[in-house]
């Protein structure tokens, strides 16, 4: 390829001084980026075309790519880009882009990864997988179709994300006669869009993807009017603006702690933000405690400073507690802690968020258990109107307000992304179900403290002679749980026991009256439940439950709320057709006929313990002889 | 920090950076990982960073060499010595059905790759209970590779859905999954031949010879140019090998790996070839080309790394 294009890899140097180039590659800096926008504004084919121009293509792919075009191709008899990114077969069946493919190029200033993103809405899950590690956006634009709603979701989720350098490149100018008026006014339209939602700054160019028109060197021909760089000329020489991740005092969250002999205990993660060398004074997170760096372990050698972005193992000058999870920071300007926030959310999962329901949050190295309230509100990204939600459905933008089961160290997602940017996991599936970004925590959760009682729990509990526990009988409706807890209660009321029976019908009657039986309701019906029963433990009681309760994850949330041991799982256990023969309160008929609706059983899952304390068979007991056999379980009580 | 100071990282210090990360990331999270060693550079490079992410501690899992009895001789010449040099623990895996049926690449084709090294794996991970793998896999080998994310979840069958991949949030990864189910993890994902190719020569890592031109025993079967290893190589009625100059782009069962005409010698001569050359690194593999275009796709669902 004799006429290489400027700024690509120049084959003379590799032909004549390998050496020399590649200690003038061995020195190129990193520039990430995506391109997005809506379907068929050819970001599948601007790849392809950087990649053939850049010489990435080999020969044996470019006639694989020549018959794949000709046979499945979108443009006629001539090469079809597209496909040389479009790797999965449903991809390149359908014509469409699914997932993010990551392609790498380089020019003789910079090495590039490029993450080519989906256009289609329901794929926003795996666009925002791109973006999230991105440095750059290009943004498409088919001139012929102007500002889409993609362009303005794809625009929004690129700024939420944080990405800060942001390119229109207003593609497929061949198809409107390179008219410098249509590009005129598509970019002023996007600006106005823009400037609403904080992009303060953008680079727009005509392009031609297919027709390689501003790519690589520029004006093209075609494009007389325009004066800007090429494509390539401003990814290679465009000032990464990042977050503030590099700057700011030191940030290291632990991801593990190498303890090979007694002698040596080194701290392992990597650096988030600021810079440490031997001597720095850090504080250790969430405990306060203060020590001195004393080395920076390599196996090339001990560093003399470490800087974001590397990998390092810190050593500290005292033995004190730090394990995954913790941070270690600069020890005058440690980051905040706290278990409220307000936070952005994306919702990436086909299954809804359920308010008050516990999910894993994951920040950095920190995995907590954590719940969000109904979203504050709800984004249309197309209007930037603010709506008012029940939920955050599969491609959602909302603001939400959680709550972790411990504190955690943060920092707002503006400041550090590291720090500031989580998912959720979804504890039975583990699915990744959103991506979440920190505004601030709450005044409330850093106000609201603990007031100091001098008669504690094991004061009350004493005092009765016995050991607070929460029995908690779980099962369908109609399979013996009140008869039973009630027939377990009048035995330890003979046994001189304080307890108290909290009933699932009598609740409803009374503190629970506002709840229906959607997810929502019965999750916060629970944790009502969880907390009342957790007074009377406090208190030093006995505590029986009979509550269908039937989510996992809501009878492990009250197990967690309770001291280890206290929590004993019960699980009345009854086939459903049994429970629906006996139907005692004619519910099941109601709910096969449709006047009922999410019933447990019927058209609301039941999820069985799969490792429950104590388990009563009733086809196979009477209630009298389950309550004889739950008792001598859990006896001595003392 | 300035955002200048930050890009004095350069591409191939970021890119170690982020390998190390990720390891760190999984023994911290997985109950019981191994790191997948085949012997080639990509897995040396893997083993070299594996080494820096755990220093001084040897790294915290052992490899796992699933063989298939017909790689090169000096594959498992260096395959023993880098195991112990890393202080690790090595593992190696024949599947004994394939052993008993005696599954070969010269009768048996495309069910060579798929007994001993598809099921083979599968085989091995699911004996000792691994549930999280490490794989020297990279985005710029193949297409479907370049879809895959660093943390690529299985089911417990070891399946893939590349349609319903997890989301993958900035340096965030979810390792979490139920028993019986597994991940295979990525942790060169973003580098490409050239960085591989690169970081050894910075680094001095040991690579197997045949990485290197030399002159070597050759024949050609199907426009491939194979090199004849050992005395199993059926030769037609007169055939006799032909001495070539030639080095290998890959490495994997040597009847299966084409081999190119070379004179390259030195690191330097090996990436200078490599960057003018104008055929892709897989191209001398035959299976990439297995079920039209979408072999590596394929292979991936059933369990393939």
């Amino acid at each position: 390829m004799a006429d290489a294009i400027p700024g690509y890899v120049t084959e003379t140097l590799i032909a004549e001084d390998i050496d020399a180039y590649l200690a003038q590659h061995q020195h190129k800096t990193m520039l990430r980026f995506i391109t997005c926008g809506s379907v068929d504004d050819g970001k599948s084919t601007l790849i392809g075309r950087l990649l053939y121009d850049s010489q990435m293509i080999f020969e044996d792919q470019l006639d694989a790519l020549a018959a794949d075009s000709k046979r499945i191709g979108t443009q006629g008899q001539e090469i079809d880009f597209a496909l040389l990114v479009d790797g999965l077969a449903a991809e390149r069946e359908q014509g469409i882009t699914i997932d993010v493919a990551y392609r790498f190029f380089n020019t003789e200033r910079r090495k590039f990864i490029v993450a080519d993103c989906p256009g289609h809405e329901q794929y926003t899950r795996n666009m925002i997988t791109g973006a999230s590690t991105a440095d750059l956006a290009v943004i498409l634009i088919d001139a012929r179709k102007g500002v889409l709603v993609q362009t303005r979701r794809h625009s929004y989720l690129c700024h939420l994300i944080g990405i800060r350098n942001i390119v229109l490149a207003i593609n497929k100018m061949d198809l409107v006669g390179y008219d410098h008026d249509v590009f005129d006014a598509i970019v002023s339209e996007y600006a106005s869009f823009a400037r609403k939602i904080g992009i303060e700054t953008f680079t727009a160019l005509p392009i031609s993807g297919f027709k390689g028109d501003n790519i690589t060197s520029a004006p093209s021909p075609n494009t007389p009017w325009y004066t800007g760089p090429s494509l390539i000329e401003h990814l290679e020489t465009v000032e990464v603006l990042t977050s503030a991740d590099a700057a700011g005092p030191f940030r290291l969250p632990v991801q593990w702690v190498n303890r090979p002999n007694l002698d040596f205990r080194g701290y392992c993660g990597l650096i988030a933000a600021g810079s440490i060398k031997p001597g720095d004074a850090v504080r250790v997170l969430p405990s306060g405690k203060v020590s001195l760096v004393t080395r920076i372990v390599t196996r090339d050698g001990d560093l003399g400073q470490a800087a974001a972005g590397q990998s390092v193992t810190l050593c500290l000058a005292d033995e004190i507690d730090c394990s995954r999870g913790n941070v270690i920071a600069a020890a005058e300007a440690p980051p905040e802690t706290a278990d409220q926030f307000e936070a952005a959310l994306v919702w990436l999962a086909d299954e809804a968020l359920i308010p008050g329901r516990a999910y894993w949050l994951k920040l950095a190295t920190q995995t907590v258990s954590a719940t969000t309230q109904a979203p504050k509100y709800e984004i249309n990204v197309n209007t930037l109107e603010r709506l008012a939600a029940k939920t955050l459905a599969l491609n959602a933008i909302g603001v939400v307000e959680l709550t972790t089961d411990k504190p955690i160290v943060f920092e707002p997602y503006a400041a550090n992304r590291t720090l500031g940017g989580f998912i959720l996991i979804d504890k039975l599936t583990n699915a990744t179900v959103a991506a979440g970004m920190i505004h601030f925590s709450l005044r409330r959760a850093q106000n609201v403290h603990w007031q100091p009682t001098d008669i504690a729990r094991a004061d009350h509990a004493a005092l009765k002679n016995q050991a607070p526990r929460v029995l908690w009988f779980t099962g369908l409706s109609g399979s013996g749980k009140s008869t039973i807890a009630n027939e377990v209660e009048k035995a330890l009321n003979l046994m001189n026991r304080h307890t108290f029976l909290l009933d699932g019908d009598n609740v409803r009657h009374g503190l629970n009256k506002d709840l229906g039986f959607t997810e929502t309701d019965r999750i916060e019906n629970i944790r009502r439940v969880g907390e009342v029963a957790k007074l009377m433990t406090d208190a030093g009681l006995i505590v029986l439950t009979a509550f269908i309760s039937p989510f996992r994850a809501e009878r492990d949330m009250v197990r967690a709320m309770l001291p280890e041991g206290e929590f004993v799982e019960i699980f009345v256990d009854t086939p459903l057709a049994v429970a629906e023969t006996r139907d005692v309160k004619g519910l099941y008929k109601k709910a096969r006929s449709g006047q009922l609706k999410n019933f447990t059983g019927i058209d609301s899952p039941y999820e069985p313990p799969l490792n429950p304390d104590i388990r009563v068979n009733t086809v196979e007991m009477t209630a009298a002889e389950a309550a004889a056999h739950i008792v001598r379980q859990i006896m001595p009580l003392k | 920090m300035s955002d200048s100071a930050r890009n004095a990282l350069t591409h191939l210090q970021r890119l170690e950076a982020e390998a190390i990360h990720i390891m760190r990331e999984v023994v911290a999270e997985a109950d019981k990982p191994v790191m997948l060693y085949s012997v080639g550079k990509d897995s040396a490079v893997m083993l070299h960073l594996a080494g820096k992410a755990f220093y001084p501690s040897p790294p915290p899992f052992p490899l796992l060499h699933v063989d298939t009895t017909w790689k090169f001789q000096a594959m498992y010449a260096l395959r023993e010595k880098a195991a112990q040099g890393a202080r690790m623990e090595l593992l190696v895996h024949r599947n004994p059905e394939a052993i008993a049926r005696g599954i070969n690449p010269f009768d048996h084709g495309a069910l060579h790759t798929d007994i001993w090294k598809t099921e083979g794996l599968k085989q091995a991970l699911d004996q000792h209970g691994f549930d999280a793998a490490f794989g020297g896999a990279r985005r710029d080998e193949e297409k479907s590779r370049a879809k895959e994310r660093i943390f690529s979840f299985r089911t417990a069958s070891h399946g893939w859905d590349p349609k319903n991949q997890r989301p993958e949030l900035w340096n965030l990864y979810n390792a979490r999954k139920n028993k019986g189910e597994s991940i295979r993890v990525f942790p060169i994902s973003n580098w490409t031949e050239l960085d591989v190719w690169q970081y050894i020569q910075l680094e001095g890592i040991e690579i197997v010879p045949l990485y290197f031109a030399a002159p070597r025993p050759t024949v050609m079967r199907d426009g491939m140019l194979l090199m004849v290893d050992d005395d199993r190589f059926p030769l037609a009625p007169g055939e006799v090998p032909v001495m070539r100059s030639i080095r290998f782009r890959t490495l994997g069962c040597y009847p299966l790996t084409g081999a190119v005409e070379s004179t390259a010698g030195t690191l330097s001569e090996v990436i200078q070839e490599t960057l003018l050359t104008t055929t892709s690194e897989r191209q001398g593999r035959a299976i990439d080309k297995d079920a039209g275009g979408a072999g590596m796709e394929v292979k991936k669902q059933q369990g393939y790394f």
